[in-house]
């Protein structure tokens, strides 16, 4: 059982934060890892990556957005609430080395997990220079989070509304043409983390992406997670959850993203049933 | 000796044993078999000839007092009966459900020469579920007093909860560190409930908690603590975290959608219930062919799981012949009686797919050569003989390796070439001062009583250390 001791809406109506306490994970926990949590009896296991890591006050942060029943369930849970089970840290921790230029590109609400990423890159002396895109400027979180532990971020918005109107790969081409970069890291939909990798594939730049496949127990029991990184077949939660972007199968991994589909349609309409009296708004 | 026992002696089979009919229990989770009632039990009890050397104890791993424990059913002292299997074996309901008992004990049961064997293990299921009818007061042994030690137990697996169980009985603390939320194992997440009813297992890791000992769950040792950071805070430590890292074929389709690991495909349906999806919120996908390679008990329960949960053809592709598949005779039994199709002497060569889904699996057939200097007639290819079994899921249970998250971070932890940790067959001890290692994770997948005498071997000689360390 974990504690939530806080609980913020950071983007309306489906990105909330979470702090929870968690003293030991937050021990042991560094950037780049994820836990699995599992909210009730005949809840699933589903993996979260660390938007934050407070190891003084024993506390892990988590971002979650409500795509379906479980995560749903996840940003109904209020302040106090016990989560049932939380396991973790899990997967390998980002690879934080000293280099001049490391960029991070983050999608979405992607860009959270990069937070103690670039704290860390921050911390051992490199510059670090942050992308971050969405649709739209309402679709943005974590910007003011992510300028206090990076030399530079770039804004972009799909429709111009805030930074640069473009996508987040024409401000990288942009930036490395400008720049240059040693490295490029970057955590968002698979779809764009495929399109970065594209990006910077010509400049022969290492790209790290943060891969997000189907998991279960994320210990390396269940090979469900399991991804095609170059000729081998590498298991996302034990080897990962980051690679080499210009070795993976992006099309492989968007397809088993979406085995389940259709079951996940039945069990989040029977979910929304059951919770039609609820304002979902409000949760 | 009355005429009636004595004609009941000279009975050439077992005492049949209930079972839910096959056509009705191919499409229910619940138990296959139903056990014994008393009459039956003490009926299979007098075939028994209570040998002076009985040769079945040596057909058994941890040497159950076979002849005993049988004496007193015989006698309906079912209370002895059941005292004296614990002497050796502390988790009898479910040996007595999973022991491949046709290559063990029964397997040197005299009688067996010429009749059936003894049903040694249908009568070692009869007095466990007896106790465990008259609930959680008889199931608690005495606990001696606390001795002040710390022991650690990694893994909550039939190894870690025996190792467990031995130390809280002479009174450590003991706190066993589980990665998953729920302990048991392979017997919560593998095994499945038609088999093993879950029930059976919670029902002794509350005997465990009982006794005293706190169980962890969602601790992964490796990620959140290690096994030298437990080293500070306890006495000793035993690893039993099992041989849980499934393997796959290398062929050509496997990353298809549709195709499972055994693991994961079992785990999705025992440990999170998707067989009661939407109900509990995992998912699986309920093909309507499903082709599961491999002949093990593994192989067994997950077509047999397939078969439960609509498929309406599910077959077994094994590339050696009936004799060979290592599945417990019982369980290629039931498998047939329920409608399984066996597609023997058969290698799968690649998943055939479309649109990123299975559609199919490409097989060819296989021969026995003589046997090679191991004695094992390997398998060849018959040349020319691929044919395609079309299938919408492919379950793959070809084997499991270890897990190297303990031993990666374990500096100083011996393990051979194949990744398992090295550690003494009698003691447990491992290449690490006050670290015991048993189970899966030693000897590669073997059996649940293999893994339970390895714990409590171990807890033997934590024992012993313990007494002789300051
Ligand atoms: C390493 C990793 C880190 C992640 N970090 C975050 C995070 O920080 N914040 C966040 O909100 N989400 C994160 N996710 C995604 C999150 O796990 C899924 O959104 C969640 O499982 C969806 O469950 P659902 O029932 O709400 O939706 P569903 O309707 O069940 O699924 C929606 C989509 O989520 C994905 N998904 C479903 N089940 C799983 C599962 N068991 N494991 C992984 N993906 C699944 C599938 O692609 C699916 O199509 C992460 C995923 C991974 C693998
Ligand atoms: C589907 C299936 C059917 C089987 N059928 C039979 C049968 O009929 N008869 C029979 O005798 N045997 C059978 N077996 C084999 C038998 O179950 C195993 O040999 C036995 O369970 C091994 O016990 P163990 O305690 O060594 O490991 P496991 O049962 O594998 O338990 C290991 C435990 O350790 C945990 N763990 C792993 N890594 C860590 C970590 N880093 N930190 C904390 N915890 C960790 C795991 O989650 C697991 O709970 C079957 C196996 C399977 C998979
Ligand atoms: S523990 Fe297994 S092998 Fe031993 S007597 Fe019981 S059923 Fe037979
Ligand atoms: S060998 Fe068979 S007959 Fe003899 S004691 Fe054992 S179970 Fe009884
Ligand atoms: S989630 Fe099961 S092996 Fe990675």
């Amino acid at each position: 059982m974990a504690k939530i001791l806080e609980k913020r809406l950071i983007r309306t109506p489906d990105v909330y934060y979470f702090k929870i306490d968690a003293p030991l994970i937050s021990k042991k926990a560094q950037p780049g890892q994820f836990v699995i949590v599992r909210l009730h009896d005949q809840g699933e296991r589903i993996p979260i990556s660390l938007a934050d890591i407070n190891p003084y006050e024993g506390t892990i942060s988590l971002i979650v957005m409500a795509v379906g029943k479980t995560t749903n369930e996840f940003v109904m849970m209020k302040e106090g609430d016990d989560i049932l089970d939380l396991c973790g840290p899990l997967g390998k921790p980002t690879h934080i080395e000293k280099v001049s230029r490391v960029i991070l590109v983050g999608g979405g609400f992607g860009v959270a997990s990069l937070y103690p990423i670039a704290r860390a890159f921050k911390a051992s002396g490199s510059n670090v220079v942050t992308i971050m895109g969405a649709r739209s400027h309402d679709l943005l979180v974590y910007e003011k989070e992510m300028a206090d532990v990076s030399d530079k971020v770039i804004v972009t918005t799909d429709d111009g509304s805030k930074g640069i109107k473009g996508v987040v790969t024409a401000a990288l081409k942009q930036e490395i043409d400008e720049n240059g970069a040693d490295l490029v890291l970057t955590v968002g939909p698979a779809i764009m983390m495929k399109f970065v990798s594209e990006t910077t594939r010509p400049y022969g730049i290492h790209t790290v992406v943060s891969l997000n496949p189907i998991m279960v127990d994320g210990t390396g029991m269940c090979g469900g997670c399991r991804v095609p990184i170059g000729k081998d077949t590498k298991f996302a939660c034990t080897d990962g959850p980051e690679f080499d972007g210009h070795l993976v199968d992006w099309n492989l991994l968007m397809s088993r993203q979406k085995t389940y589909q259709d079951e996940e349609k039945v069990s989040f309409m029977q979910w929304k049933k059951k919770h039609e009296h609820i304002n979902i708004e409000g949760k | 000796m009355t005429e009636d026992n004595k004609a009941k002696k000279l009975t050439t089979k077992k005492t049949p044993i209930p079972e839910q009919d096959p056509a009705v229990r191919a499409k229910n989770f619940n138990e296959v078999t139903l056990g014994y009632n008393e009459e039956q039990a003490v009926a299979e009890a007098e075939r028994c000839l209570q040998c002076k050397k009985p040769m079945c104890v040596e057909g058994c791993p941890v040497n159950v007092p076979i002849p005993a424990f049988i004496k007193a059913i015989a006698e309906r002292d079912f209370r002895k009966a059941i005292n004296t299997i614990k002497e050796a074996n502390v988790l009898p309901a479910v040996c007595g459900r999973v022991c491949p008992q046709e290559i063990q004990c029964e397997q040197r049961c005299i009688v067996g020469k010429k009749n059936e064997p003894v049903g040694i293990g249908r009568l070692e299921r009869f007095a466990a579920d007896w106790e465990r009818e008259c609930g959680m007061e008889c199931l608690l042994p005495q606990v001696a007093p606390s001795t002040g030690k710390k022991v650690a137990v990694v893994g909550a697996g039939p190894a870690g909860l025996t190792c467990a169980y031995d130390l809280a009985k002479i009174g450590h603390k003991v706190t066993v560190y589980e990665a998953l939320h729920g302990a048991g194992g392979v017997l919560m997440y593998g095994i499945p409930e038609f088999r093993l009813p879950k029930s059976i297992v919670t029902q002794e890791v509350e005997v465990l908690k009982k006794m005293g000992v706190e169980i962890v769950t969602n601790a992964v040792i490796g990620k959140l603590i290690t096994i030298d950071e437990l080293m500070e805070e306890y006495d000793a430590c035993f690893i039993g975290t099992g041989a849980g890292l499934p393997k796959f074929m290398g062929i050509d389709g496997e990353n298809l959608n549709g195709v499972y690991s055994a693991n994961e495909f079992l785990t999705r349906v025992n440990l999170m219930k998707a067989y009661t999806f939407p109900n509990s919120d995992t998912p699986i996908k309920v093909g309507s062919r499903v082709a599961v390679v491999g002949g093990g008990n593994v192989a067994m329960d997950a077509v047999r799981t397939a078969l439960r949960l609509g498929a309406k053809e599910a077959i077994i592709i094994y590339r050696r012949s009936d004799e060979e598949m290592p599945a417990r005779r019982e369980e290629i039994h039931h498998a047939k009686e329920e409608g399984i199709r066996f597609e023997l002497l058969t290698n799968p060569k690649r998943i055939l797919g479309e649109d990123g889904w299975v559609t199919g699996i490409e097989c060819v057939r296989m021969d026995l050569s003589e046997p090679d200097e191991s004695g094992r007639r390997r398998p060849v290819e018959k040349s020319g003989s691929e044919f395609v079994i079309p299938v919408d899921i492919v379950i793959m249970s070809i084997g499991t390796g270890p897990n190297p998250l303990v031993p990666e971070s374990t500096e100083g932890l011996a393990t051979n070439k194949w990744g398992y940790i090295v550690a003494d067959e009698e003691t447990g001890r491992t290449s690490k001062e006050g670290v015991y290692a048993g189970g899966d994770i030693v000897t590669g997948s073997a059996t649940v009583i293999l893994a339970m005498g390895a714990g409590r071997k171990a807890a033997q000689s934590i024992q012993e250390y313990l007494l002789t360390k300051k």
